[in-house]
């Protein structure tokens, strides 16, 4: 008997180092503990075992990340998968694939598919199909209102049950004041977020792009900045009243953001996201009428680009999320007035950053990755988002120089509406790996 | 003037560029005043002219102009509805470009439209108004039509009436008068112009009865009726009694001002039929300006030169 279990004591050991991997001599950044220097990592199983330098150790797959930056992996708080409802798209499964692409081990899917995700059924659809396509973990946020319709509060009990992580109708605002301050009200049960995604649909009526100088030449319908400010006063009004947690959505204006920075002086409890194209680029872009610009919150102004410059630095901004947003060529092929909104953001997100607001801008990393990893899930509240020992083993690999092209064979996702189409970019994630595995490799 | 393939707006035209247009348009009103006012300098091309909003008037003179330089000229106009079905402005493109045609004249209700036929096809586009962005055409008869009267663009003052907010012609004279050096003011309710219009250079008043006796020309635009049913004005009673050009109002004008309108009018609201109809009112000289302008852009615009 006793040669039996030793027997089996030494299969199960054999079974753990095979499956430990190790990465050696990255830089390695966690931003909730500010640890920043050069390290190993261990991971047996799909926890991070030891953090130090000079692991040796045998059996162990090694990742050799010299010259590389390992954080822990993106957290995106807001992308459209179109699952179900528009498969020509994206899928749960190609937009798995774009998000570990862009480094990305969690993302959570906005509601606003066909149908709506406004019920079990709909979120036990997703969480399976995640589950078989096991590249990223995969939050659903649920709709506030049931069918998307603005009028009555959606079972928030049932999905909260079923697995998702906060309530948005997001592409369209909560436009009753009341539905929203009961909606609110109710989410304190669960102590979840409300997500808003802020625009007035009557002061936006029509507009297809920031208003301003720009669309003033262009002659294109403009939807103002008000449009947007007036709902995030509107919104930090109402979670003050009600005391329940709200997360503003892709906000894009300065007045978005000085609003949003006085609240939290107040202590309103209120977090926000911003997407990388709202730092990236201003209307003027608009000026060839190239649809994949078209988004929503319009790009605004380049007084609103620094103010959101501003509002990162000073952590006015909490999160960087894409808003990836995968349209159609078909679609976005007709008359820019005729396009549908959005860009995709999965893939290009990283370099983004890297481009302006590291390389530009001379952010650190410390701060970037803050805004990525663990201030997303803080607002999950999900264990996620920190390398220390013991935690999840959610993990990217950046090489922060690399130049490479965003051509369309590459692309993961199902659709190519970005602006990026065949541009030089810089930096990618090289390896990234989820729940202990490597789920993704460059040029796989 | 080496001119670029297309004519899609007149933002970011030189005043080089403009009076080469100008000059050129003035040579043919000597061809259109002959017995037979035709010449051969486009046989053998073809022009297309593609309407997807409708419009006789722009149509119809750009036809007139074409067949005036020998060109053979095949009209299409489409619906809106027609569109929608499915055919992307760039489908149009690439069945235009396997059919060969020299040049295409279009009218599209969707800004930008024309730049995404101009950016795939060979053939040379002409912005006959893309919804509203620009109408380059309509500005450079009205530029045409000033020079006439006032010789030149130095101290011009050019007042623009009515709404500004939705409008291709007043947007083009902006970018066109101001290039060549005209003052241009602007003068509608303020829920008709457009947010930062005066960072192109014009000043805005609201107030028509103080202002308009200090300009040389007053071009009123049309009003289209289902602006007051969005609620951008209150009636059109009241609007034609704030902005109309009627026969009290132009009573303070200047000596020598003249009056414009792009055309069609709506008598009686932005302009009175007695007025239209007045010695100060040039609108049948842009109607005439608008053929030998037209001819000198396709002419210039399929490779002719000027002896």
């Amino acid at each position: 008997m006793a040669w039996q279990c030793e027997w089996q004591f030494y299969l199960f050991m054999r079974e753990a180092r095979l499956s430990s991997l190790l990465i050696k001599n990255g830089r390695v950044i966690d931003p909730k503990t500010r640890f920043d220097r050069i390290a190993d990592i261990l991971i047996e199983g799909n926890k991070i075992q030891k953090i130090e330098r000079n692991i040796k150790i045998e059996n162990a797959k090694i990742i050799d990340a010299n010259g590389m930056i390992i954080s822990p992996g993106f957290i995106d708080l807001h992308c459209h998968l179109r699952d179900p409802g528009r498969p020509d798209e994206e899928t749960i499964e190609s937009g798995s694939k774009a998000a570990v692409a862009g480094g990305f081990t969690t993302i959570c899917c906005m509601p606003n598919t066909e149908p709506p995700i406004d019920n079990e059924g709909i979120v036990n659809y997703i969480i399976k199909e995640a589950e078989r396509v096991n590249l990223c973990r995969i939050f659903p946020i649920a709709t506030i209102t049931k069918k998307r319709e603005g009028k009555e509060i959606a079972e928030f009990g049932e999905l909260v049950n079923a697995g998702v992580k906060g309530f948005s109708d997001d592409g369209n605002t909560v436009s009753d004041a009341r539905i929203l301050r009961y909606a609110m009200e109710y989410s304190k049960i669960f102590e979840m977020p409300i997500f808003e995604h802020s625009i007035d649909e009557c002061l936006s009526k029509g507009g297809v792009m920031n208003e301003g100088e720009v669309s003033t030449r262009l002659g294109l319908a403009g939807s103002p900045a008000i449009a947007e400010e007036v709902i995030v006063a509107r919104d930090l009004m109402l979670s003050r009243y009600t005391g329940a947690k709200l997360h503003l959505c892709h906000i894009s204006t300065k007045g978005s953001v000085d609003l949003i920075r006085q609240a939290k002086k107040e202590e309103i409890d209120v977090t926000c996201e911003i997407c990388p194209h709202y730092f990236f680029f201003n209307d003027t872009v608009l000026e060839a009428y190239n649809t994949n610009y078209k988004v929503n919150p319009p790009l605004r102004s380049e007084i609103d680009r620094i103010a959101i410059i501003e509002g990162l630095r000073d952590g006015t901004i909490d999160c960087i999320s894409t808003d990836h947003a995968p349209h159609t060529q078909a679609e976005k092929e007709l008359e820019f007035a005729s396009a549908p909104f959005g860009m995709t953001g999965l893939e290009t997100a990283l370099a983004m950053v890297i481009m302006q607001l590291i390389n530009i801008e001379k952010f650190s990393w410390l701060e970037i990755l803050d805004k990525f990893t663990i201030k997303p899930a803080q607002i999950l509240k999900e264990k996620l988002g920190v390398i220390k020992e013991g935690a999840i083993a959610d993990l990217v690999i950046i090489n922060p120089n690399i130049k490479w092209r965003l051509n369309a064979d590459i692309i993961k996702s199902k659709s190519k509406n970005t602006p990026f189409l065949n541009k030089e970019l810089t930096g990618r994630a090289e390896y990234v790996i989820v729940n202990g595995e490597l789920k993704y490799q460059a040029g796989s | 003037m080496n001119p670029k393939k297309d004519l899609l707006g007149i933002e970011g035209l030189s005043s080089k560029d403009i009076l080469y247009y100008l000059d050129t348009a003035e040579k043919f009103i000597e061809v259109m005043e002959r017995p037979i006012p035709i010449i051969p300098a486009l046989r053998g091309k073809t022009i297309l002219t593609l309407f997807f909003e409708p419009s006789t008037r722009t149509q119809i003179s750009f036809s007139i102009a074409a067949k005036r330089l020998s060109a053979d000229v095949v009209n299409f106009s489409a619906t809106s509805s027609s569109v929608k079905k499915g055919e992307t402005i760039l489908d149009t493109a690439k069945n235009i470009e396997a059919m060969k045609v020299d040049g295409v004249v279009v009218r599209h209700f969707a800004p930008g439209a024309p730049k995404i036929l101009a950016d795939n096809l060979n053939a040379f586009v002409i912005n006959a108004g893309d919804g509203t962005h620009e109408h380059p055409t309509q500005a450079l008869l009205d530029m045409m039509t000033m020079r006439q009267y006032f010789g030149n663009f130095k101290n011009l003052n050019v007042l623009i009436v009515g709404d500004i907010l939705h409008s291709r012609v007043a947007r083009s004279n902006i970018f066109g008068l101001r290039t060549l050096g005209a003052n241009v003011a602007i003068c509608a309710p303020p829920t008709l112009i457009p947010l930062d219009i005066e960072k192109l250079n014009v000043e805005v008043f609201y107030n028509l009865d103080q202002i308009i006796g200090d300009f040389d020309v007053v071009m009123a635009l049309r009003i289209q009726l289902e602006r007051q049913e969005s609620g951008l004005f209150p009636s059109v009673r009241e609007y034609r009694n704030l902005y109309g050009l009627t026969q009290d109002r132009i009573k303070k004008m200047k000596p020598d001002s003249i009056i414009m309108h792009p055309g069609p009018t709506n008598r009686g609201v932005e302009i009175d039929p007695e007025v239209a109809d007045s010695p100060k009112s040039v609108i049948l000289k842009q109607v005439k300006n608008g053929v030998a302008v037209r001819m000198a852009i396709l002419f210039i615009h399929a490779g002719g030169k000027i002896e």
